[in-house]
């Protein structure tokens, strides 16, 4: 709880043979490929849940005021 | 009544609630979700609202629990009494400060609506077994956490009522002639509105109203860099593309006041304790954006028990600014915190400057013994202040501003996409769905790039216990164990009818700290049925008022 600043290397591919060593230290370079391929997952995830018309979906959400 | 003895009781090491520099106070959140319904874009909101608070019942009577539609209290409801001393006339006031009495949607207003007959019937409140109100407030569904007394207290039962919502919403789209809702746990529609996340800590009365309102108003200013929820667009009608570190910051437009709906003030002086009026001030923060991570939830409420404490033993730091509104959003304007402001004294400061200011008064009257919750929420805030000032990235995982900004700007990497493209809008709107599979922060916090607090199986005991010790206990357990009989509940009041008896009997929770599972578990446990318990309860040593 107190550790905070892990890098995640691409969150919850834990399946994925070629996944690093867990806590080893990655040489820079591979570390920064890594969070480059993080991100990359990511946005190919969010891109699979996003609403499909953008535009409209935000048009759409209107709402009353509130405290 | 001694209450001394009572507050000691509270738990074994740990300062009595409220008093010296520590986090634990009583204290207690409230949502107002967004919703919408996509297949029904022109659905009366209010109605929405109520078919959030109607499914969850559906849900509880399906055997998660007992169900209490129970009647709201208003009796002790005072929204236009002012803590400078005054009161507003009810004449003058706007008609959605009038929160003392129940929203009205008739049963013929939602006949029309349906375009079909319906039973009278529904339900716009309900107390729930964890000591929480669902509701509907104006026209958003509203979840009130129970009190609790700490900050990771307050992250559990605010994940309870996401957790609530996220029942409500499965729960609509699997009753056929119900269009789905979406609920978002977010702060504005980035058209116009602004709908709140409040606070409520318990401050005594004896404190004057002058000092907390002077000691907070550059901390509230100043909190959203290490709680801000982040928003795609500036200005209150998103008339400037960008982003912006606060969903409420455009919203502001005043310094003190008593309104929460129009004309909002950093400080807001409604004066309705719910508890003893000459012992209590219940302080009501509107100026806090919803929060998802736990961490940003967490050091929100943390800290700001932290500087209430300063405030109430005179050792609060005061860095008045020149102009409290326009600092709130040009600090909110820069997300790489470099922004300064004027202070009355000539200086100027960063967000991040004020944080320190504040986190260096604490960390120095911090006494030596502190427990360890007090302990933990400010190292945390001292190294997540650290950790802004390398590089704000570096915080994604504790702060949702954050995240969101990094999710935004690799789209924007990725896809040369402007802030005026429509689908950052869409991420940023997005990021508060809280439907699991749809939500972009769900989808982070399950990927494991955020850093969690409470487990998702202390979240759904959550949903359904409350607290232990603080007053909810009572009311929960007595929601729980007597449906049929309560017939209504507020936070400090519950009121029972029972067969044969023509009179209602309201017994009342006052005292936030009492009612606890320490003072009432035995007399829940030994009572056979509500007769026996009221009759129990009225023959102790203090009728009518909740041990």
């Amino acid at each position: 709880m107190a550790s905070q600043d892990r890098i995640s290397t691409g969150g919850s591919s834990s399946e994925s043979a070629e996944e690093l060593p867990e806590p080893a230290p990655a040489a820079p370079a591979a570390q920064e490929s890594a969070q480059t391929q993080g991100v990359d997952d990511l946005l190919d995830e969010i891109d699979g849940v996003l609403e499909s018309n953008a535009e409209e979906f935000v048009r759409g959400f209107v709402q009353k005021g509130g405290q | 009544m001694d209450t001394g003895g009572r507050r000691e009781g509270s738990r074994a090491g740990l300062p009595p609630v409220g008093e010296g520099i520590s986090v634990h106070r009583v204290m207690g959140t409230e949502t107002e979700y967004g919703i919408i319904a996509p297949g029904a874009p022109s659905a009366n909101p209010t109605l929405l609202a109520s078919q959030v608070v109607n499914a969850y019942a559906a849900t509880l009577r399906e055997g998660l629990g007992n169900l209490a539609g129970t009647r709201w209290d208003y009796t002790d409801e005072t929204p236009l009494t002012d803590a400078r001393g005054f009161r507003m006339d009810r004449d003058r006031a706007h008609p959605s400060q009038l929160t003392d009495e129940p929203v009205e949607l008739t049963a013929e207003q939602i006949a029309l609506e349906r375009g079909e007959p319906t039973e009278a019937a529904v339900l716009m409140n309900l107390v729930l077994n964890n000591g929480a109100r669902l509701y509907v407030d104006h026209a958003h569904p509203e979840y009130s956490s129970p009190e609790v007394t700490n900050p990771l207290d307050a992250v559990l039962w605010d994940r309870a009522g996401d957790s609530v919502a996220v029942a409500a919403m499965e729960r609509i789209a699997a009753t056929p002639g119900f269009s789905p809702v979406i609920l978002y746990k977010n702060n504005t529609d980035n058209k116009s509105v602004s709908y709140g996340s409040h606070e409520n800590y318990l401050v005594p009365r004896s404190v004057p109203f002058s000092g907390l309102a002077e000691g907070l108003i550059p901390f509230f200013v100043s909190r959203q860099v290490i709680c801000g929820a982040g928003r795609v667009g500036i200005g209150p009608l998103n008339q400037e593309p960008g982003f912006q570190i606060s969903q409420r910051a455009d919203f502001f437009e005043n310094e003190i006041g008593l309104e929460t709906t129009v004309r909002r003030p950093i400080i807001n002086t409604r004066d309705e304790p719910h508890a003893v009026a000459e012992k209590y001030r219940r302080l009501h923060v509107i100026i806090g954006d919803a929060n998802l991570h736990e961490v940003s939830n967490y050091l929100k409420t943390g800290t700001t028990a932290l500087v209430l404490a300063l405030i109430e033993q005179g050792l609060a730091p005061v860095p008045a600014l020149e102009d409290p509104v326009g600092a709130l959003q040009a600090i909110s304007h820069d997300p790489s915190l470099r922004a300064t402001v004027r202070l009355m004294d000539g200086r100027s400061l960063s967000g991040l400057d004020l944080q320190e200011v504040y986190c260096e008064a604490v960390t120095a009257a911090l006494p030596p013994d502190a427990d360890e919750q007090t302990r933990d929420v400010v190292e945390r805030w001292q190294s997540l202040l650290t950790t802004l000032r390398r590089d704000p990235m570096d915080a994604a995982r504790q702060v949702d501003w954050i995240a969101k900004l990094k999710v935004l700007e690799a789209y924007r990497q990725r896809d040369g996409l402007a802030w005026t493209d429509a689908r950052l809008a869409l991420v940023d709107l997005q990021y508060a769905d809280l439907r699991p599979e749809k939500g972009i922060y769900q989808r982070l916090a399950r990927r494991g790039d955020v850093e969690l607090l409470v487990a998702a199986a202390d979240v759904a005991r959550a949903a359904v216990e409350p607290p232990r010790d603080t007053r909810a206990y009572f009311r929960g357990r007595c929601i729980a164990e007597y449906p049929a009989q309560v017939v209504g509940a507020s936070w400090d009041s519950l009121i029972f009818e029972l067969a044969g008896e023509r009179r209602l009997q309201r017994v009342q929770t006052r005292e936030p700290l009492r009612g606890t599972a320490e003072l009432t578990a035995e007399l829940f446990d030994a009572a056979a049925d509500a007769e026996d318990f009221l009759a129990r309860l009225l023959s102790g040593p203090d009728r009518r008022v909740a041990p």
